[in-house]
């Protein structure tokens, strides 16, 4: 099943082969362990017969939207059994291309998992060559098409129409879709009947029926523009497009540039629009309403454009208000399908291993003179006894496998519940006091921050690509000593570690060269040994912190990789960029674990779930989706923000995740039910940090209209109650208390802020560059 | 046609357009003849690509967390869809774009650059100054937000270079030779608003009273300087209090070099300081928990060692003065027949030698008689008060001082009750209340504190006080009878009895049962000085010295014990427990300068606050009145990144 879902994705052909065969191996069974090579996958493909059944990867999609995950057992179905059909096709397709490569060990797993049986045999494939009949000619070169095309695999030196003609038959299954369908004359009668006659109606539903108006609306436009009528396809715009919610005036401001059947062979974002079905939730008595008035006026060419385009979930009870489908409303995709997060999420955290630690009074603070005898308790950590009993939500232990602690992340881990001893405890009345790291002359550009969990470290990523660490301490940052000098230091003197630094190295900053783009993100490894940074490139790449060297550089984004997370136990990092994806990497592995497919648009940030078990994505599409990290299904999928989201935090506990968006708002969500439970708004202008204080009972958010501003996120959880109804249901009222829930609201003089951190004592550190403008 | 122009207008009010003759002129100028429709065709289609580019482009910028769509933006963009892309456009400035009317064309400016002036050009640009990270508390416990929009409030400013520079110029005008510059610093420092982060430094400087004891100019402005700084609105002294109470009452106490020459008036920084030390207190006494009971139990410990020489003892009388009627009855008024015993002897001898001595002691003699005068007035006052207030008082009875405590706000000082002293203090307080009668103090009645009074001063009391003394008072009906009627029962206490008789007996055997006791009775000097800087190092280190000098120096002080005692005060030798502090000092007088030094390096520490920001920024301080060496090793990179954190 996973293997099937992942296939459908857009990836560079090249690698797909790779991890046709490569997915098949579980997660490793212990990390560490060298890589499971995967000898059996022909490194060197044609380029050639790698395109070929690229109809496949396109083609199908679309319907990622739906089944993006993989997790529903059965392709949801409205109207008859096409999609079925679509994929089976698409199943073929992939296995002649495995067969035709000689993957046949793959050949073997698809067919199994599929449960196909050798059926295919009596099918033909419509799409591989057929589909190439129609080519016109169209270039297929935007930014987003290239990302089925040939990718690095096929180098692309020229701007000319090139090889087009290898995506041109997806392009033609997807357009083929709208056929001619009634008078095109008629459709401003068509839409405008309905119009009026949802306008009529009672006003429980009318609020319900309008949500058809932005998709019909697109469709019809669409269709008008795919055959041709380029004019009328103008009029219906002119004439509807003002009654479109505002929160899809950036939607429609690419449609109204778009006029012609060229053009949208080449928009990728209307491809995927037009190809997977967008998601209403009507109840039940509405969608009655609008069957019976539909059926009366025998206006057909709507029903078509609901049956084949919308997928409407009908659910039994009271119509929903208006303010309710307005904050699920404004994705790409439509609302979410109820059944989508219905699936058992682990959100508690893992159980943390029971260090013994000395509780010994006088490390810190010196004081007490040689009068006193020592007293060396050791205590059973409470950390570890607050845990004893396994989270009834937490995963398994060893549901992923994890590193072992090493000795230096146990004396880290001390550290950590020692300081946190002295964490002041936040609230309403005690807020946090904040401290502004301000990056100056940063005129290159900083486009991403990061501290350490210790708050000793910082980094930032700039446009100029260049990674610069500093230290956030006066202890001055070293690299090791080169290999001839390592070889004369006694390796048995206890400060080995020590001696292996070389103190002429020593300087508050080091540059990290490598990349050849704008770093989009960092991120430190929990032990700060490592320090990750995602480019423009389409590199991510791992450095030292030791040597201070680039170690690694993963490929396989192929496109801007926008960011980059460390797994909280580090060795596995989550990145996810252009193309739409989001991958799985474990630090000693060249190619990536899993792939995450199923948004519509770009992946612009990712986090991991604090058990590691879970990721979270959030995409240009204006959803977010959370994965399992184990079988890459898609758990959670969540909508309501009308923007791009650029920021994610989990609470410390697991239980809730925030997100953040250009609209300015942050939104709550309860990853275990489900649900959003609440709605943050303030924030001028984009959202780029988010961070919960270390118990979790503030939020800061932190955004370009240079404010941080202090959440009580526990007063935002708990006056949410989810009654079963609401859980059932997901239709939650959203109480307008976002003046109550802001705390504080602290400005910046000129500078936007780009990372927030809670330090273990829970002094928030705010990092931005200032503007000089 | 006419629907298609219609469009096309419509359009325009939406996008930015390139007409169709542009696009046949660009044509023309590669050589291409365009018809045209195809020229309309073409121009739709480049519109169309432009804006499909930038929208591609802006999320370039909105992952660059930029709010401005750069040229660079839109490259990557055309990059990324195998477009070619533009060159020249890179620069910060917006492009002057010209028509030009004739032909209808519309240009970038681009002026010809003289390679061999730019080649030859002196004032080559620098290059941008290197990207580096500071840091600044911005908002401490969320209080900032009460400031208003946009600025940072001032309590936690962080350090600027111009914040430095006016930290040097204002100490170098203060501690300068120009009286009109010191005084334009000193209106400043206590005016600006924006000194907060320099509050350190400041305190710090005037830490330095103690390497500057000889020099009387230097220390009075330094006291200016604590005077300024008091007064500044904007400065919030929280725990700094604490260190400068201790260098003014350095001031006010000790035994300083400049007073050995008698033509120094010493006097008068002494009693300027005192002032000071009750306007500290008055003003910012609440900050510091048990200042008041610290400041009392130094002066009170000063007054009680004979040991001192005369100028601190008067420092301990002008400073309980200062602190108000109270504090003199508390502390002055019960030690006073055990003192006058020794100032007695020391205004009674009249030989050569002890000339100078004798004139210090008539100038104790002269600020104790000030002191009891203003406690007599004011009980008295306070007496009618109580009467009026409580219509028929009983006057002259402990409720009536019970009552006046409560309702003569500006007077009863102590900010927190006497009796529940904070737990920081507990310590000095049983430390100095086993021997001295503090915590089991009984307010005297008038008549009583009188009649004893007027047996120390006789008619130089009688005479000034009558003058003053209010009508209501029951207080003296006239000095004779009280007089007589207190005797019995104060002679009772063998004390008294021996300080009246004091000038007919010899001053060694007064004075000897008072050396034995008074270290006895204060194992733990709870001199504030002595306390407070990092005890366990300068103890350690002086006690020793002091044992053996002390050791040394019995001898010789055993054969003239009575004699002794005043004169040498000056320079006082170290019995057995007493304070370190006085040593250290008398070392330094003897013109070891440098062995002083060690005490100035902990400057009066603040316990809650710990002395760690002032260290930190030691080096940087220009040190006035010692060779100024780096106090510690604190090589590490100053202050730029670090915050503890």
């Amino acid at each position: 099943m996973c293997l099937w879902c992942r296939i459908r994705q857009k990836i560079p052909k090249k690698k797909k082969t790779y991890y046709a065969a490569h997915v098949m191996t579980p997660l490793l069974s212990a990390p560490g362990k060298k890589m499971a090579a995967v000898q059996d996958a022909p490194m060197e493909l044609d380029a050639e017969k790698e395109t070929k059944p690229e109809i496949l990867s396109d083609g199908t999609s679309n319907l990622s939207g739906n089944t993006a995950s993989g997790t529903l057992s059965s392709p949801p179905l409205t109207a008859g059994g096409a999609p079925k059909q679509e994929d089976q096709q698409t199943l073929i397709a992939v296995l002649q291309f495995l067969r035709r490569n000689k993957l046949t060990e793959s050949v073997e797993i698809l067919r199994r998992e599929a449960c196909l049986e050798d059926q295919e045999d009596s099918q033909t494939l419509d799409g591989s060559g057929g589909g190439k009949g129609d080519g016109d000619g169209g270039d297929a070169n935007s930014l987003l098409s290239r990302v089925s095309i040939a990718s690095a695999a096929a180098p692309q030196s020229t701007l000319t129409p090139i090889p087009v003609k290898n995506d041109q038959p997806d392009v033609s299954v997807v357009l083929s879709a709208y056929s001619q369908q009634g008078d095109p004359s008629l459709y401003q009668v068509y839409y405008s009947s309905l119009k009026n006659f949802i306008e009529s109606v009672l006003d429980c539903h009318r609020a319900e029926l309008s949500q058809l108006f932005y998709p019909l609306f697109v469709h019809m436009y669409l269709e008008l523009v795919y055959n041709n009528h380029e004019n009328k396809a103008k009029a219906f715009f002119e004439k509807f497009s003002g009654d479109q919610e505002c929160y899809y005036q950036d939607d429609l401001r690419i449609l109204c540039g778009l006029t012609k059947k060229e053009h949208l062979k080449g928009n990728e974002a209307l491809l995927d629009f037009r190809t997977s079905r967008f998601v209403l939730r009507i109840s039940r008595d509405s969608y009655q309403l609008l069957k019976r008035h539909l059926q009366e006026r025998h206006n057909n060419q709507i029903w078509n454009i609901i049956q084949e385009h919308l997928y409407i979930d009908i659910f039994d009870g009271m119509p929903r208000s208006k303010s309710q489908i307005d904050s699920m409303s404004g994705s790409f995709a439509g609302e979410t399908r109820r059944e989508v997060n219905k699936a058992k999420v682990f959100y508690g955290l893992l159980k943390e291993p029971e260090i013994e630690v000395p509780l010994d009074d006088e490390d810190d603070e010196a004081e007490n003179e040689e009068g006193k005898p020592k007293k060396k308790k050791t205590k059973k950590d409470s950390m570890g006894s607050k845990s004893k009993k396994q989270d009834p939500n937490a995963p398994q232990q060893n549901r992923i496998p994890l590193p072992e602690l090493k000795d230096s992340d146990k004396l880290d881990k001390i550290m950590y519940m020692k300081e946190s001893t002295k964490r002041i405890r936040l609230g309403p009345e005690n807020l946090p006091s904040i401290c502004f790291y301000s990056f100056l002359n940063a005129y290159q550009g900083l486009t991403a921050v990061d501290f350490t969990d210790d708050s000793s470290l910082l980094a930032g990523g700039f446009a100029d690509s260049t990674v610069r660490v500093w230290s956030a301490t006066p202890k001055k940052l070293r690299k090791v000593k080169s290999a001839a000098e390592l070889n004369l230091i006694d390796k048995e003197s206890d400060d080995v570690l020590e001696r292996i630094m070389d103190e002429k190295t020593a300087s508050e900053s080091k540059n990290l060269y490598g990349h050849s783009g704008p770093v989009y993100g960092v991120s430190f490894s929990p032990d700060r040994n490592y320090l990750l940074s995602s480019s423009e490139d389409g590199t991510v790449r791992l450095w030292s912190l030791q040597t201070f060297t680039c170690l690694v550089g993963y490929k396989g984004h192929n496109y801007p990789v926008w960011d980059t997370h460390f797994s909280p136990f580090g060795y596995y990092f989550v990145s996810g960029g252009h193309d739409r994806v989001a991958r799985l990497w474990a630090t000693d592995h060249y190619q990536p674990l899993r792939i995450f497919a199923g948004h519509l648009a770009d992946v612009t940030c990712t986090r991991f779930h604090p058990n590691s078990n879970y990721v979270v994505t959030g995409s240009t599409d204006r959803t977010i989706r959370l994965w399992d990290v184990l079988n890459g299904n898609c758990v959670r999928f969540f909508t309501g923000h009308k923007g791009p989201i650029h920021s994610l935090a989990f609470s410390p506990n697991g239980k809730f995740l925030a997100s953040g968006s250009t609209d300015g708002r942050v939104l709550l969500w309860d990853i275990g039910h489900g649900l959003m439970i609440g709605e943050l708004k303030g924030h001028t202008d984009t959202i780029y940090a988010l961070k919960f204080s270390r118990d979790g009972e503030i939020l800061a958010s932190g955004s370009m209209d240079n404010t941080v501003r202090l959440w009580d996120s526990m007063k935002a959880f708990d006056d949410m109650e989810t009654d079963d109804f609401t859980a059932a249901t997901g239709h939650i009222h959203l109480p307008d208390n976002s003046q109550e829930l802001l705390l504080g609201m602290y400005h910046s003089k000129s500078t936007p802020v780009t990372h927030l951190h809670f330090t273990r004592r829970n002094l928030l550190l705010a990092a931005g560059a200032y503007n000089s403008q | 046609s006419s629907s298609q122009s219609g469009m096309t207008e419509r359009e325009e009010r939406r996008f930015a357009e390139v007409p169709r003759e542009s696009i046949k002129l660009m044509a023309e100028s590669s050589g291409v003849e365009l018809s045209e429709e195809v020229a309309a065709l073409l121009a739709e289609d480049v519109c169309y690509r432009l804006r499909e580019a930038t929208q591609n482009s802006s999320q370039f910028m909105r992952h660059a967390k930029r709010r401005k769509l750069s040229v660079e933006d839109l490259n990557r963009a055309l990059r990324w869809s195998n477009t070619e892309t533009i060159c020249g456009y890179g620069a910060q400035d917006a492009l002057p774009f010209r028509p030009l009317k004739e032909g209808e064309l519309f240009f970038v400016e681009d002026r010809e650059i003289n390679l061999v002036e730019l080649a030859l050009a002196t004032n080559i640009p620098k290059g941008c100054a290197e990207t580096m990270v500071r840091v600044h508390v911005s908002y401490l416990d969320g209080k900032g937000n009460l400031e208003p929009q946009g600025t940072v409030p001032t309590a936690v400013q962080s350090l600027s270079e111009d914040l430095l520079k006016y930290y040097q110029q204002i100490t170098r005008a203060i501690l300068g030779e120009d009286p009109h510059l010191m005084k334009v610093a000193l209106l400043d420092l206590q005016s600006n608003s924006k000194i907060a982060a320099l509050l350190p430094y400041f305190v710090y400087v005037i830490s330095g009273v103690k390497s500057v004891s000889h020099d009387l100019d230097q220390l009075n402005r330094l006291l200016h300087m604590v005077k300024s700084l008091v007064q500044n609105p904007y400065l919030y002294l929280g725990s700094y209090v604490r260190s400068l109470v201790s260098s003014v009452m350095y001031c006010i106490l000790e035994p300083l070099a400049a007073s050995i020459n008698p033509l120094n008036d010493h006097w008068t920084l002494r009693d300027y300081a005192a002032l000071l030390l009750s306007h500290i207190f008055w003003t910012h006494g609440d900050l510091v928990s048990g200042l008041y009971h610290q400041i009392l139990l130094s002066l009170q410990k000063v007054l009680s060692d004979p040991v001192r020489p005369l100028c601190s003892h008067y420092g301990a009388v002008v400073g309980l003065h200062a602190l108000g009627w109270k504090a003199v009855e508390r502390v002055l008024y019960p030690h006073l027949p055990a003192y006058w015993a020794n100032l007695q002897a020391v205004l009674d001898d009249y030989s050569v030698s002890n000339a100078q001595v004798k004139a210090d002691g008539h100038k104790v003699y002269g600020a104790i008689l000030v002191a009891v005068e203003r406690l007599l007035k004011m009980k008295a006052l306070s007496l009618t008060l109580a009467a009026e207030g409580s219509g028929a008082g009983l006057p002259g009875t402990t409720t009536g001082a019970v009552s006046f405590r409560e309702n003569s706000p500006g007077l009863s000082p102590p900010p927190e009750p006497l009796s529940e002293p904070p737990l920081g203090i507990a310590s000095h307080l049983q430390a100095g209340g086993a021997g001295c009668p503090w915590e089991e103090w009984t307010p005297v009645s008038l008549p009583a504190m009188y009649c004893e009074l007027y047996s120390f001063f006789g008619d130089s009391l009688a005479v000034r006080f009558s003058t003053g003394l209010p009508l209501g008072g029951v207080p003296p009906p006239g000095p004779c009878q009280p007089l007589e009627g207190r005797k019995e029962p104060a002679s009772s206490a063998p004390n008294l009895e021996n300080t009246r008789k004091m000038p007919q007996l010899t001053a060694s055997m007064n004075i000897s049962p008072r050396q034995d006791g008074s270290p006895r009775m204060e194992p733990q000097p709870p001199s504030l000085a002595a306390t407070v800087p990092g005890r366990s190092l300068a103890r350690s280190s002086s006690s020793s010295v002091s044992r053996s000098r002390s050791s040394s120096s019995r001898p010789g002080r055993s054969t003239s014990q009575s004699r002794d005692i005043f004169p040498k005060a000056r320079f006082p030798l170290p019995q057995a427990g007493p304070p370190a502090f006085s040593f250290i000092i008398g070392g330094r007088q003897m013109g070891r300068r440098c062995q002083g030094r060690r005490f100035q390096t902990s400057f009066s520490p603040t316990p809650p606050l710990t002395t760690h920001p002032p260290r930190a920024y030691a080096h940087k301080l220009p040190v006035i009145g010692r060779v100024s060496k780096p106090v510690r090793r604190w090589t590490c990179s100053h202050y730029s990144l670090h915050l503890p954190l």
